[in-house]
């Protein structure tokens, strides 16, 4: 087992850190990519739609005598029609069944082989067997309502997120992460060419709120370093979204880990025991569109907000103090060095106060690293001088001087 | 420990949220005793199967239904079903000629009218009126202030003639007088000439043929001209007789043309012009009581209507030209599938396009009434063809094993908690199984009040579930940590902690409630009961959190165990590598925590 508490303690400190924003170009490069071909496979490959969209073809089979097991066995004769058509199969009426098998659009050709097939798999006559064309259960009305519904949403969203982040660029990050999600997920589809069912439809949807959710949750917490920040000019933006990043990095992994378990039990299930069907559609869009959401709250929303922020003159300014900081800092404890006192505890978090360019997880190794860390050991073990008069507790304070000789 | 103050308010917020679930449970427990409930949630289509129906459409004459009517009929059968509940129907058409609704669970009779009913609501003038019967009987007087008897608002009118409400026996006896009660007698003579030239009226000569009068205000007056009254219509005026069944079979009702029918309880006749305001101009319905005029309600009900901006303005021209117009024709008649449902006196001019309809039915049939009228009508009626049992589309183990692996899911994250954070991992597994009751109980409330049914997609959101609201915890949790590496005693580590984690968790909770929201009022079917999981488990979470996680937290803080950093407890400072500061704590005595370090520890 990894040491978890040890690595977070060393992120939270700074003392470790990932180099999340300033390797933003590589991400943005990978995440294009896979962007790239998630488009490409959807222009390329359609969507396999499945017959709630399209419509497709029903047949009944009337008075069936014997309708054990008809679930199998339907999906048997439909298999032998036409191979790796997925079908609806439901048994109307209590007593004296028909049973209903519905399949997308089938041929003509397939039509009358698969009515023959039913007919002599329940043992009734051809004609009992009746085919005809449903429409779409999921038609272009839900459809429009639903995206209108989202597109509602998002400007919403986008509103709520810029009152409360006070920055639209945040809301604009948010949304950047999203559309790359979704489009992934689509572009995953597409390209297994798995069935598109209203149930994945509504797995995309889950998606997309967990995606919100999660890139929320870290950038609350970019909001809080970056005002900090702002406050005590001690880092820069990216240097401030950097931290909340690695901060938050342990509970990301805890929080996808934890939501992808039982997902990922749900789709050991569907792959070994149940064969294709809702819950494994289900639980498999859930797991690519959850992992990828917490890959594109950490890797793609808060370097894309630096991104869009780093020409704000707001942060240029902050970039430039931070600058002054940090070299008077070093100089500070250049100086402190020299006379070889150490550096004393006012040097304030000197680790984390590094630049994006080394690149190196240990940061010790940085241009300001050398002075912060040089010592830590010795610094460490005396964490704050205690005067020797207060040691043993107040009753022992030390006399005040007449006032004669004050 | 109870008497630490520290734990004093936690354990009221813990007893709150026992009270909370004390309620459900109640609740819950109440309904399946006096009501209908069940002590499972109600499962969806895909899981229990439910009633097929089949709907065939009923066409006048050689008629045919095209695939766009359909689809439209469809759209609407859709809302109708979705404002019974969250139930999850599946509507689809079959053949370009059916509509086939499936629905979970046994739709009462009443359900399935509201499903199919067109309920085509107009708006047109009563041109002549007349008792619904060609029996000889005590009716209207042929003057022409007929108003109906059994006209529901039929309320003094503003008009000279007065309360003509009970109507005087003067037209005795024979049948042939009583059936032409309600046309001026010079009237029918005078329409000979189909082109309606020389009628006694102010605008004579409206054409038929081009004035459509779909609600359009071209030529406010011509709806109610009775010029329309022409003699064919006049005779088929005479030879309706409402109390024969199938006597309104053959009518054929078309928007531009007048129509003559019977009122729907079949005590009256009209004549009425061409459709002022159809339904497709109805913006909003709502049922209600009639408030009163000192604002109280009453026990009258009524459907209040508004229009959209061409339909209130046709409304209001019609009304401000018919206002002043001799009884029978200042009167509005609102059919519902050809009937007349209502035909009342203009007292005044209506300008603001708000109408309001009182009659005889009871509050439940006006509310239904509403919803249909709120959706739009269909382009037909349709008749029930078939209605059968389904079975469940998804075979029983699906759903088995779907909860299997949900199970196998919660066994993991409870490892995995516990791995993380040590007895911290209790909390977080606690805090998810008083949310899964939670969910239990309302889920089950709801499947009784709001007909929620389960359906797959909803399962695997409550799996879903499971990490969003552990999400919160692990927020909570890593803050605290946070605190405790800045060296902050645990007492502290949580308050401080828990003010940074809620505005985390509210704002994170609030966007997705509002997604919930949104999708909720905005979208139908499917995404519908998506967006009502998804806002009831949010809620549930936010609840959970605060009125469990937190108080939970306070009350461990005081624990030795958790207080006092324990190796095992998830939060010792040791692990954490907190930094060391020195605090007075009381009586003269300093303490450095954590007391004995190593030297990678800091980075102060």
């Amino acid at each position: 087992m990894i040491n978890f508490s040890q690595f977070g303690n060393d992120l939270y400190t700074g003392r470790r850190s990932i180099p999340f924003i300033a390797h933003r170009r590589r991400w943005y490069a990978a995440s294009a990519v896979l962007v790239l071909i998630a488009l490409l496979g959807l222009g390329v490959k359609h969507l396999n739609l499945g017959l709630e969209f399209t419509g497709g073809s029903e047949f009944r089979v009337a008075a069936a005598t014997n309708v054990d097991n008809y679930e199998s066995r339907a999906r048997d004769a439909v298999q032998q029609v036409s191979p790796g058509q997925a079908a609806n199969i439901t048994k109307l009426g209590t007593s004296s069944s028909t049973i209903r098998v519905q399949t997308e659009q089938l041929t003509d050709a397939q039509n009358n082989d698969l009515r023959a097939a039913l007919a002599k798999e329940f043992g009734v006559g051809t004609n009992e067997v009746s085919a005809s064309f449903v429409g779409p259960s999921w038609g272009q009305s839900v459809t429009q309502q639903a995206l209108r519904a989202l597109v509602v949403f998002l400007v919403l969203t986008f509103l709520v997120m810029a009152i409360y982040f006070r920055t639209w660029k945040m809301s604009l990050a948010a949304m950047i992460a999203l559309l790359h999600d979704m489009v992934i997920t689509v572009g995953v589809y597409a390209l297994t060419g798995l069935e598109v069912s209203p149930a994945t439809m509504i797995g995309f949807l889950t998606v997309l709120g967990y995606s919100l959710y999660d890139t929320v949750v870290v950038f609350d917490k970019v909001r809080e370093n970056t005002q900090e920040a702002f406050g005590n000019k001690r880092r820069t933006y990216a240097e401030a979204a950097n931290l909340a990043v690695n901060q938050t990095v342990v509970r990301s992994i805890n929080t996808t880990v934890v939501a992808l378990l039982p997902i990922a039990a749900v789709l050991v299930m569907g792959f070994t025991v149940l064969g294709p069907g809702t819950l494994l559609d289900l639980s498999l869009v859930l797991f690519i569109g959850m992992a990828i959401g917490a890959y594109s709250s950490i890797f793609i929303a808060t370097p894309a907000l630096v991104s869009l922020r780093h020409n704000e003159p707001a942060v240029q300014e902050l970039e430039k103090a931070a600058a002054k900081f940090h070299t008077r800092q070093a100089k500070k404890d250049a100086e402190a060095q020299a006379k070889g006192t150490g550096p004393g505890a006012g040097a304030e978090e000197p680790a984390t106060s590094e630049g994006l360019e080394p690149a190196v997880a240990g940061r010790g190794t940085g241009s300001t690293g050398s002075t912060g860390s040089a010592s830590p050991a010795s610094t460490a073990s005396t964490p704050r001088t205690i005067h020797p008069y207060a040691q043993t507790g107040p009753r022992n304070q030390p006399r005040r001087k007449p006032k004669s000789q004050r | 420990m109870a008497l630490n103050p520290y734990t004093r308010k936690p354990l009221r917020v813990l007893g709150g949220l026992a009270a909370i679930v004390a309620l459900l449970a109640g609740l819950l427990a109440g309904a399946n005793i006096w009501g209908t409930a069940h002590w499972v949630p109600k499962l969806g289509l895909d899981l229990e199967g439910g009633t097929q129906m089949v709907l065939e459409p009923v066409l006048v004459g050689t008629n045919q239904v095209s695939g766009q009517q359909l689809n439209q009929a469809r759209d609407i059968i859709v809302q109708r079903v979705d404002a019974n509940g969250v139930s999850g129907a599946e509507v689809t058409t079959r053949g370009g000629r059916n509509i086939v609704v499936s629905m979970p669970g046994q739709p009462d009779k009443a359900t399935e009218d509201a499903i199919r009913k067109s309920s085509q609501m107009r708006f047109r003038a009563v041109l002549a009126a007349g008792a619904g019967t060609n029996q000889p009987q005590p009716t209207t007087t042929p003057s022409g202030g007929a108003t109906g008897p059994a006209s529901p608002t039929g309320s003094a009118t503003s008009k000279a003639t007065k309360a003509t409400k009970a109507p005087v026996p003067t037209a005795t006896g024979a049948s042939t007088t009583a059936a032409k009660s309600g046309i001026p007698q010079a009237l029918l003579n005078a329409t000979t000439s189909p082109s309606g030239t020389a009628t006694s009226k102010p605008s004579a000569t409206p054409k038929a043929t081009a004035s459509p009068t779909t609600g359009t205000s071209a030529k406010p007056k011509s709806p109610t001209d009775l010029a329309w009254v022409t003699e064919p219509l006049a005779k088929q005026f005479q030879a309706l007789d409402c109390a024969k069944p199938g006597a309104l079979d053959k009518v054929v009702d078309d928007p531009a043309k007048p129509l003559v029918t019977c009122s729907a309880d079949g005590t009256e006749k009209f004549i009425l012009g061409p459709v002022i305001v159809g339904g497709d101009q109805i913006d909003s319905a709502a049922a209600g009581y009639r408030p009163l005029a000192n604002g109280q309600p009453s026990s009258e009900v009524e459907i209040q209507l508004s229009f959209k901006s061409a339909g209130s303005k046709a409304y209001a021209d019609a009304s401000k030209a018919m206002v002043s117009l001799e009884s029978p024709r200042n009167r509005m008649a609102a059919t519902l599938d050809s009937k007349v449902i209502v035909a009342p006196q203009f007292n005044e001019a209506i300008l603001n396009g708000q109408a309001s309809i009182t009659g005889g039915f009871t509050i439940e049939q006006a509310r239904d009434l509403a919803n249909q009228l709120k959706f739009g009508a269909l382009p037909m009626s349709f008749s029930l063809e078939t209605r059968e049992n389904i079975s469940p589309t998804l075979g029983s183990e699906q759903l088995r094993y779907g909860l299997v692996a949900g199970m196998i899911g919660l066994l993991l994250v409870a490892g995995y908690s516990l791995l993380q954070y040590r007895a911290l991992g209790f909390v977080t597994v606690a805090s998810i199984v008083i949310a899964a009751l939670l969910t239990y109980l309302s889920l089950t409330i709801l499947g009784w009040s709001h007909n929620y049914r389960l359906d797959m997609a909803g399962v695997t959101g409550l799996v879903i579930a499971i990490g969003v609201t552990a999400d919160s915890f692990i927020v909570y949790f890593e803050r605290i940590r946070d605190e405790v590496r800045e060296g902050r005693p645990l007492r502290g580590a949580v308050d401080t902690g828990w003010r940074r984690a809620k505005r985390t968790i509210v704002v994170a909770d609030g966007v997705n409630f509002l997604a919930a929201l949104v999708l909720y009022f905005l979208a139908s079917s499917n995404v519908r009961g998506f967006a009502f999981t998804l806002g009831l488990t949010t809620l549930i979470d936010i609840l959970v959190v605060f009125m469990f996680t937190h108080p939970i937290m306070g009350i461990l803080a005081e624990t030795k165990f958790f207080g006092g950093g324990h190796k095992w407890s998830g939060l010792s400072p040791e692990r954490l590598g907190a930094t060391p500061t020195t605090r007075y704590v009381g009586r003269g005595r300093f303490a450095t925590t954590p007391a004995a370090r190593t030297a990678e520890g800091s980075a102060r």
